[in-house]
C-alpha cells in the first residue's frame, strides 16, 4: 500500500514538473532538428515538409490574420517566398491560434486573407495546436529557418523577419534574409536569434 | 526674436483655446518615450513597488487584464505601488486608437507609449527571457524583481503583488 502511495506521489510530482515544463517549454534552439508535420492547407490538401523533395530548407513562419504585427509583415512574407522559393527555401506559414478564441483566424478567414494578399505559399492550420509548442513559438509572427541535412531539418535561425515592423522601407537589418543568404552562400549566420514584439499565441 | 516667438505663441494660445486644452489633455493621457527614456522607470530604487505592464489596445488578452492593473492603482497608495502601462501600439495609432482608449476607459494608471523600432536590442534589456510576446509584466522593488511573459487573472496579480509587499 505504501509503495503504491509513494508511486502515486512520484507520479504526481512528475506530472507537476512536466506541467510547468510545458508552459516554460523553450522549444527548439539553434542546431536542433525540427519536427515535420502534416497540416491542412487553405486549399484543403495536407502539407508536410517531406513533400518538398527539391527544397534545401524552409522558412517556417508562425503567423495569423488577427495580429497587427503579423498583418504588418504580410507583404514582406509574400516577397520572401517570391525571392527564396526558387532558390530552395520556400515559405511555410502556420496559423497556431485557437480559432475558438480567435474566430477571425478560422480556415475560412485564412483562405480569404491568403486570397486578398496573394499568398504564394501554403498557409496551414495548426489543428489541435500540436506543432507550435514543439517549435517553441510564443507569438505571431515567429520565424524558424530550417536547413535540410542528413539528420533532418536543422534549425538555423529563430526570431524576427527584420528590425522594423512599421515600415518596410525603413528597415536597417533584414535578419531573416541575411540568414538565408548566408545558408545559400555556405557561410556562417551572423545573428542566429533575434527578438521582436508579437501577439501571444491564443490557447 | 524671442519676443516675436512669444508673441506668436500668445496669438496661437489666444486664438485657439480649444486646441491648447486638447493638447494638454493629450500630454496627460500618455507620454511618448524611446527605450533609453523608458529605462529609468524599469530600474527605480525607492520605497515603492512598481508594476510595469507591456500591452497594446489591439492585444485582446492585454485589454482583458487591464482592469486588474487599474484596480491596483485605485487600491494602493501611489507611494506604495505604482502601475505603469507601457503601450506598444503603432505610433501612427497613438492619436487615433490609444488616446481614445485611455479616455473612454478612464485609465487612471500612468501610460507611456514606447516608440522604439529597435526591438531586438531593447526586448532583452527588459528581461533576458522575454521572447517579445505581449502581455508581459515586470513587478519589482528594491529587494525583488520578477518578470512574467503571461496574462494574469485578478487573483494571480493580487497574490504576486502581495509577495512583493510582504517582503519590504
Amino acid at each position: 500500500m505504501k509503495t503504491i502511495k509513494t508511486f502515486l506521489m512520484v507520479i504526481g510530482v512528475l506530472a507537476g514538473l512536466s506541467f510547468t515544463s510545458v508552459s516554460d517549454n523553450p522549444g527548439y534552439d539553434i542546431g536542433d532538428i525540427a519536427t515535420d508535420f502534416k497540416l491542412k492547407n487553405i486549399d484543403g490538401n495536407m502539407v508536410s515538409l517531406s513533400d518538398y523533395k527539391e527544397a534545401k530548407g524552409f522558412i517556417v513562419i508562425f503567423t495569423c490574420n488577427t495580429c497587427p504585427y503579423a498583418v504588418a509583415y504580410e507583404d514582406r512574407i509574400v516577397a520572401l517566398d517570391k525571392k527564396y522559393a526558387s532558390k530552395g527555401y520556400p515559405v511555410i506559414a502556420i496559423m497556431p491560434n485557437n480559432t475558438e478564441v480567435k474566430p477571425e483566424d478560422s480556415m475560412e478567414h485564412m483562405q480569404a486573407r491568403a486570397k486578398a494578399k496573394g499568398f504564394t505559399f501554403p498557409y496551414l492550420m495548426d489543428e489541435g495546436q500540436k506543432i507550435y509548442p514543439q517549435y517553441g513559438a510564443t507569438k505571431t509572427p515567429h520565424v524558424y529557418l530550417l536547413q535540410k541535412t542528413q539528420k533532418g531539418n536543422q534549425v538555423k535561425y529563430i526570431g524576427a523577419i527584420d528590425d522594423n515592423y512599421q515600415d518596410a522601407a525603413a528597415v536597417n537589418v533584414k535578419y531573416l534574409e541575411d540568414a538565408v543568404d548566408a545558408l545559400l552562400a555556405g557561410k556562417e549566420i551572423k545573428e542566429t536569434k533575434t527578438r521582436a514584439i508579437g501577439c501571444t499565441i491564443k490557447l | 526674436m524671442k519676443n516675436l516667438i512669444l508673441l506668436i505663441l500668445l496669438i496661437l494660445y489666444g486664438c485657439n483655446d480649444q486646441k491648447t486644452i486638447a493638447q494638454e489633455y493629450n500630454s496627460q493621457a500618455f507620454t511618448i518615450l524611446n527605450f533609453e527614456e523608458l529605462k529609468p522607470y524599469l530600474n527605480k530604487n525607492d520605497d515603492k513597488t512598481y508594476i510595469i505592464n507591456f500591452w497594446a489596445t489591439w492585444c485582446a488578452p492585454c485589454v482583458k487584464e487591464l482592469p486588474y492593473f487599474e484596480d491596483v492603482t485605485k487600491t494602493y497608495n501611489t507611494n506604495q505601488v505604482e502601475v505603469i502601462l507601457v503601450s506598444l501600439d503603432f505610433p501612427k495609432q497613438f492619436e487615433s486608437k490609444l488616446k481614445p482608449f485611455i479616455i473612454s476607459k478612464k485609465i487612471q494608471s500612468r501610460v507611456i507609449a514606447l516608440n522604439d523600432m529597435d526591438m531586438n536590442s531593447w526586448i532583452p534589456q527588459v528581461d533576458e527571457s522575454w521572447s517579445g510576446a505581449i502581455p508581459a509584466t515586470i513587478i519589482y522593488n528594491r529587494t525583488k524583481r520578477k518578470f512574467y511573459e503571461k496574462s494574469f487573472t485578478e487573483r494571480e496579480l493580487r497574490s504576486e503583488l502581495e509577495q512583493f509587499l510582504n517582503l519590504k
